[in-house]
């Protein structure tokens, strides 16, 4: 009984990913491999080359995904890492205050968050027609169906993500490390990127998976907050799921996403992995 | 701001003469507000600390001695008086452009570091020459024994090794004081006696100024060539181990070193400079120290190892007093008796088993108690 006990810890979330993860991904391969049409039925016909063909006919939506992934998580540091910092270092006794309200938005739906931004930045909202009327912004000045908005929108809603890691790792740094630092002889710049910059690294790197992943699948934002010329792959796949009935190639994208990012995340962390960066850092 | 007043290692040795004093404070009080009122950790603390002391600040938690040491470290600023390093004025000076090193409670090691780069750190800092550096490394590891294990993360060591790493990474700079907050508090016993030796030995062979922050009496005693014993933010009593040991200045002092005995009566008269003390009737008891007139109530200290105890009344000219044992208990090295005095006082008293595990007194006889004159003094209040 002791030596199974282990195993029965593992035994629910096992068989829930087994069931609710594993076999539909199998199935899901199953039917990007298969032929046919709604109507008619698909057939197995281990037909590979809808992989290469829906790779080259969105290959255009597949960069942007990943370049709009790209340029909010690096927008998402940079919003992250100071407010983590200053509720960490600065926040007292109501850091769990702080955090509450960090994590606030989460209370709200986050397809009604990502709508009332749209009410918020219509082309003649409670925003811009005020600044319109005042001559302040030209008539035709819009921020909806721009990259600025769908970019805008994944750093809103992805944000928490991203500051809960860095806090966390924050969080552990001794302060008492960071006056070693001061007392043998660093200034106060030198103390934060020789001694906290690199303690609070492993939480950046958590931060990044935590984030990257999902903004570069997403399509609530590009859906609500886009234009035609913000379309991403997952608003892509939908559309094939969906509308067109083309479970094939909707399937095929999204395997071929899933490979994308995870040989991406596992470059990422072999080049930037915890470990070489500290060696880095100590030099 | 990467200019370091710490200066080449010539104009170091040039201001480094034994006249001017490594530490100064100067009247420093230290203030905080808490829950809107004001606090005093440090109630006006002069100190002179000389260059290549051992100098130990001890005391209860909350004495304000960490305080004390923080405000020469540069973490604190004091809220009046002056910190001065060398002469030099340093009380508006960050820590990082002063030129004393600290190791910390803690350890407060760099994790992601290697022994090598925590004890490379400062030198790093200062922008010494990397050939240098390796030179000055390479040496100090070898004074604390840890050649061999440069490539070891912090996590991967143990307490000890720690420890030294810590001593190493503020020795390696060669700093003017070396500050040491209760540096050996989270060893064991065998280990902390072994580190207090080790300590003393390299503080001879570096022959830098240590401050030394601590609780513990007998590592203070073990160690400093001077303590400050401190109490509620003041210094009760400053000087030698002996001279704090021997001749506690205040009741705090005499209670908080040691175990000691504090007897109250009156002044009877004067004998040969010595005040007699007329505790009960068949009592007396001689005290040095002080001026004192008769009728003059007053208090003395004696130390437990001082006092004779016999059934048989002594003779001589010491401090006799009777009483009733109350309590034998064994401890190795020694007895400790506990006798009841007459008037209510209790005495506790050790005996050495030196020359037989015997006790002289059992619970319940009544004995004489006897002390050489010098060794109990009059204190203040």
């Amino acid at each position: 009984m002791k030596r199974l006990a282990p195993y029965l810890l593992i035994l629910p979330g096992g068989l829930w990913l087994a069931i609710f993860l594993v076999v539909p991904m199998v199935f899901m391969a199953s039917v990007s491999t298969q032929e046919g049409d709604v109507v008619n039925g698909f057939a197995q016909t281990f037909n590979f080359s809808v992989y290469g063909d829906a790779l080259m006919q969105y290959k255009t939506q597949f960069l942007r995904s990943a370049g709009y992934g790209l340029v909010a998580t690096v927008v998402s540091i940079a919003l992250a890492y100071p407010m983590a910092y200053w509720i960490a270092f600065k926040g007292g006794n109501r850091k769990s205050t702080y955090l509450l309200l960090v994590l606030l938005p989460f209370f709200v739906s986050f397809v009604l968050r990502t709508v009332s931004w749209r009410f918020l930045l219509a082309d003649d909202g409670m925003l811009l027609a005020p600044l319109k009327s005042a001559g302040l912004l030209p008539e035709d000045f819009h921020v909806l169906q721009t990259t600025f908005a769908v970019i805008g929108g994944l750093v809103y809603n992805y944000l928490p993500f991203m500051i809960l890691p860095i806090y966390v790792a924050l969080e552990r740094v001794d302060p008492k490390v960071v006056e070693a630092a001061q007392d043998l002889y660093a200034a106060r710049r030198e103390a934060f990127t020789k001694i906290v910059l690199p303690l609070s690294l492993p939480g950046v790197f958590a931060g990044v998976l935590m984030t990257f992943v999902p903004m570069t699948a997403d399509y609530v934002n590009a859906g609500i907050l886009g234009g035609p010329e913000n379309t991403m792959i997952g608003n892509i796949i939908q559309t094939e799921y969906l509308v067109n009935n083309d479970y094939p190639t909707a399937a095929a994208l999204s395997f071929t996403l899933m490979a994308a990012m995870l040989i991406g995340i596992f470059a990422y962390a072999k080049a930037l992995g915890t470990e070489n960066v500290l060696e880095a850092a100590a030099r | 701001m990467t200019e370091i007043q710490v200066g080449t290692e010539a104009a170091d040795a040039a201001s480094r003469s034994p006249q001017t004093p490594a530490i100064e404070l100067d009247e420093v009080v230290k203030e905080y507000v808490s829950h809107g009122e004001v606090v005093q950790a440090v109630k006006g603390v002069t100190l002179t600390i000389a260059e290549g002391e051992f100098f130990s600040l001890l005391g209860p938690s909350g004495c304000g001695k960490t305080t004390t040491m923080r405000m020469i470290a540069g973490f604190e600023d004091p809220s009046r008086g002056n910190v001065r390093l060398h002469g030099q004025d340093v009380t508006n000076v960050p820590p990082n452009r002063r030129d004393v090193n600290m190791v910390f409670q803690s350890y407060a090691l760099f994790p992601h570091m290697n022994v090598w780069e925590n004890v490379a750190f400062g030198l790093r800092r200062k922008k010494v020459a990397e050939a240098e550096i390796k030179r000055r490394v390479g040496e100090i590891l070898e004074i604390v024994d840890l050649t061999g294990r440069e490539k070891r993360r912090p996590r991967e060591m143990s307490g000890g090794q720690q420890q030294r790493v810590a001593l190493a990474r503020a020795l390696v700079n060669n700093p003017r004081a070396l500050l040491l907050d209760e540096p050996l508090g989270a060893l064991d016993l065998k280990l902390r006696q072994a580190m207090q030796i080790e300590l003393k030995r390299i503080q001879r062979e570096v022959g830098i100024t240590f401050v030394y922050v601590t609780h513990d009496q007998s590592e203070a005693l073990t160690m400093s060539d001077r303590i400050a014993v401190m109490n509620d933010g003041m210094v009760e009593q400053l000087g030698t181990p002996r001279e704090i040991y021997e001749r506690p200045a205040t009741a705090f002092v005499a209670g908080f070193i040691g175990t000691s005995n504090l007897l109250s009566g009156t002044v009877d008269c004067l004998r040969s400079g010595f005040a007699v003390l007329r505790l009960g009737d068949e009592d007396q008891v001689l005290a040095e120290g002080g001026s004192f007139s008769a009728g003059e109530p007053i208090a003395i200290t004696v130390r437990p190892e001082k006092i004779g105890i016999s059934t048989e009344e002594p003779t001589g000219d010491l401090s006799i007093v009777r009483g009733i044992v109350s309590e034998v208990v064994y401890l190795g090295l020694y007895n400790s008796y506990t006798v009841s005095l007459a008037q209510g006082a209790e005495v506790t008293v050790f005996q050495q088993n030196a020359l037989d595990s015997t006790s002289t007194a059992e619970r319940g006889d009544a004995v004489w108690l006897s002390w050489r004159p010098q060794h109990s003094y009059a204190i203040g209040s």
